[in-house]
């Protein structure tokens, strides 16, 4: 059986995460992000789960990493001036590997910028938002069904990794309403678990991991004692100070998501076969491509869209192969050109690459993307 | 138990020793909290401790426990996330007059005003002993930092006064000279169902000391017996006595405030849950 209602994006995040087991919650209020908290402070306490608003977006990311520990699938949600914020904690979530979903409903920026209207300025500071050497994935959702979906995905990824995943998602998806058809119960849906470890307490080494290079991680209070620092540590987990023991610990949280990116990475070909010019978009600003290359088809102009679903790790293989394939790539994104710099970088000259970055506020309309497709292809 | 079996059972093996300066009040502290576990008798794998940066945030790492050694100034947000998500756990911070204080200082007054059951342990040393001796909000008017060349001009916190303002259930006060008080004093603060805040008046010899021509560690101990007055005694000067107490440095130790009547969060919080799932059978 199943539940057909008209759902705003950020509604369906809640959803998915219900869905995923997800159980606690910390948040601070911020457009246009708030109605996941707001949601969440009702369904949570429904299914036995916890939620509570923090005096600050450091507070909310750091009570969810303490709930992580303590064994909870968290969530923590925000936009532009909160996602600064937790970029603090962020770094040791990655540092020490603990999974957590940080909801990002990006909003025009820097500063308070235009709290109400969408954007996607923040796709760098997603990948490069706290400081070191770090790795992290990304999701960003195009249509409210796929909040849910990719809400759940970001779980099975976060736990899987070991790792912080953002589900990147911007004004236009979060607020639009969308009709999604949910599951009457979420019982029968599998939920991602993190590995846990087969050795006795006193022979557990918190970062010791297998071939997966995904340490194990038993809840604060299972009888596994362990130590959390955001200092480089070795396989112990205890704080080393060797060089040794920086590119050790720097290599192995590359690797463990670099190795599988097969599995980490995804991304929608529209009408790729047989294009010979190539939109890349992600999340909201993707829906405007698809009415906009119909529109080019009927023209007779073969055009097809790369939606990137996974935005970090950068789909590189993906983007190579396209390139190798149209004569020209032309990316879409709601700022003034961030991850054009990325597919510039990657394709590398093989083909070229323009840019029809929008920042007025305003979601491009299929019209306005046509004459951008025409000009770019010199029609 | 001697400190040999103290050590023995409650320190990781192979982390000592550790990092803190010969003087330093920080073992005393970290010993007093092990003492009052112990006394406790609590299991080890019940409790967690969670501190932040700072010479004092380094007890975590080497005591055998849950532990966490978050980031400067988080450890309380982090210690509300691991006790709301397992309030079975014994919550302890472990945290610094820089890290509590200064920019932990949002953290710890909505801490105390959420009434959470952990137990935060203030390692006072009145100055930012890691990065080697800048003045922190704790550190007295006029004193010498290495961010004061020419003394301080702010006035440190009341930081007993200021917890309790903002809602803390059990406030106390002790020292690293008065041990067995010091132990006494956790244990009361493990113990209460609450939100509950030791502030240790500890020495740091290397920067504070140093700088202020304190003496020796042995002097600076002095200093905390000739200066601390029990609660008892303080609480039967007149106002007037009182004033000149403070006014010589003096300052009250023990249980200076303990409440039971407010609920405490992760409980309350379960009240939430019973509302919300009211319609359930
Ligand atoms: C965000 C951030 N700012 C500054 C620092 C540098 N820092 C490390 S410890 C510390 C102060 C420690 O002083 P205190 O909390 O009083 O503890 P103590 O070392 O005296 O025990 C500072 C400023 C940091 N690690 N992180």
């Amino acid at each position: 059986m199943s539940r057909i209602l008209l759902l705003q994006g950020n509604q369906a995040v809640v959803e998915g995460a219900i869905a995923a087991g997800c159980r606690f919650f910390g948040g601070y209020p911020i457009t246009p992000s708030t109605e996941v908290a707001e949601l969440l402070a009702e369904k949570l306490p429904q299914v036995g789960g916890k939620f509570i608003q923090m005096e600050d977006e450091i507070a909310s990311i750091g009570a969810c990493i303490g709930a992580s520990l303590a064994g909870k699938k968290a969530m923590t949600a925000t936009s532009g001036p909160g996602f600064s914020l937790k970029q603090e904690l962020l770094g040791l979530a990655c540092a020490s590997e603990i999974p957590l979903v940080l909801v990002n409903v990006q909003r025009v920026g820097p500063s308070t910028g235009q709290p109400t209207s969408p954007s996607q300025g923040d796709v760098m500071q997603a990948r490069w938002g706290t400081h070191g050497d770090h790795w992290i994935i990304a999701l960003a959702p195009t249509t409210v069904p796929e909040c849910f979906t990719l809400t759940q995905r970001a779980y099975e990824l976060s736990e899987k990794y070991r790792v912080p995943v953002i589900m990147l998602m911007d004004e236009v998806v979060g607020h639009m309403r969308e009709r999604i058809d949910l599951p009457d119960s979420y019982e029968d849906i599998a939920q991602p678990m993190r590995k846990q470890p087969t050795c006795a307490p006193e022979e557990f080494k918190a970062y010791a991991t297998d071939e997966s290079l995904v340490p194990a991680m038993p809840a604060f209070g299972s009888g596994y004692r362990w130590h959390v620092t955001g200092l480089v540590h070795d396989e112990t987990g205890f704080p080393k100070g060797t060089g040794a023991a920086t590119v050790a610990q720097t290599d192995r949280q590359y690797h463990k998501i670099y190795d599988n990116l097969e599995d980490i990475v995804e991304v929608e070909e529209y009408k790729l076969d047989d294009a010979e010019f190539a939109i890349i978009a992600f999340g909201g600003a993707a829906r405007t491509a698809y009415d906009a290359i119909d529109a080019a088809r009927a023209e007779g102009l073969k055009v097809g869209m790369l939606r990137c679903i996974t935005v970090w790790p950068f789909p590189e293989q993906q983007v190579k192969t396209l390139a190798s394939k149209v004569q020209g790539i032309m990316v879409h994104e709601l700022n003034r050109g961030q991850y054009v710099t990325e597919v510039e970088r990657v394709v590398a000259g093989v083909c070229p690459v323009t840019l029809f970055g929008k920042y007025d506020n305003e979601p491009a309309t299929p019209e306005e993307m046509l004459a951008e497709i025409k000009k770019a292809m010199g029609k | 138990m001697s400190y040999a079996e103290l050590t023995e059972k409650y320190f990781r093996p192979g982390r000592l020793p550790h990092i803190w300066c010969p003087g330093c009040g920080h073992g005393i502290t970290t010993g007093a909290i092990i003492k009052a576990i112990d006394g406790l008798g609590l299991d080890k794998n019940d409790v967690a401790v969670v501190s932040g940066i700072g010479c004092s945030s380094r007890a975590s790492g080497y005591l055998d426990f849950n532990t966490v050694h978050s980031a400067h100034g988080r450890a309380l947000p982090v210690a509300t996330g691991v006790k709301l998500a397992n309030p079975e756990l014994n919550v302890i911070v472990c945290t610094g007059d820089g890290d509590c204080t200064a920019i932990g200082g949002n953290h710890l007054i909505h801490a105390a005003r959420r009434n959470i059951n952990v137990t935060v342990v203030l390692f006072n040393n009145n100055i930012y002993g890691m990065t080697g001796g800048q003045y922190s909000p704790m550190t007295p008017t006029g004193s010498k930092a290495s961010t004061a060349p020419y003394r301080t001009i702010e006035q440190p916190f009341n930081i007993t006064d200021l917890v309790q303002a903002a809602g803390a259930t059990f406030v106390a006060r002790g020292t690293t000279f008065h041990t067995a008080q010091l132990v006494d004093l956790i244990k009361k603060g493990i113990q209460h169902d609450g939100f509950s805040f030791i502030e240790v008046v500890s020495a740091c010899p290397t920067s504070f000391g140093r700088a202020n021509k304190c003496g020796s560690p042995g002097d600076m101990m002095k200093w905390q017996r000739d200066h601390a007055v029990m609660k008892l005694a303080w609480d039967k000067m007149d106002a007037e006595k009182q004033a000149e107490a403070k006014a010589a440095g003096k300052f009250p130790i023990g249980v200076l405030f303990e409440t039971n009547a407010i609920k405490e969060y992760t409980k309350a919080y379960d009240e939430v849950i019973a509302i919300a799932q009211g319609g359930k059978k």
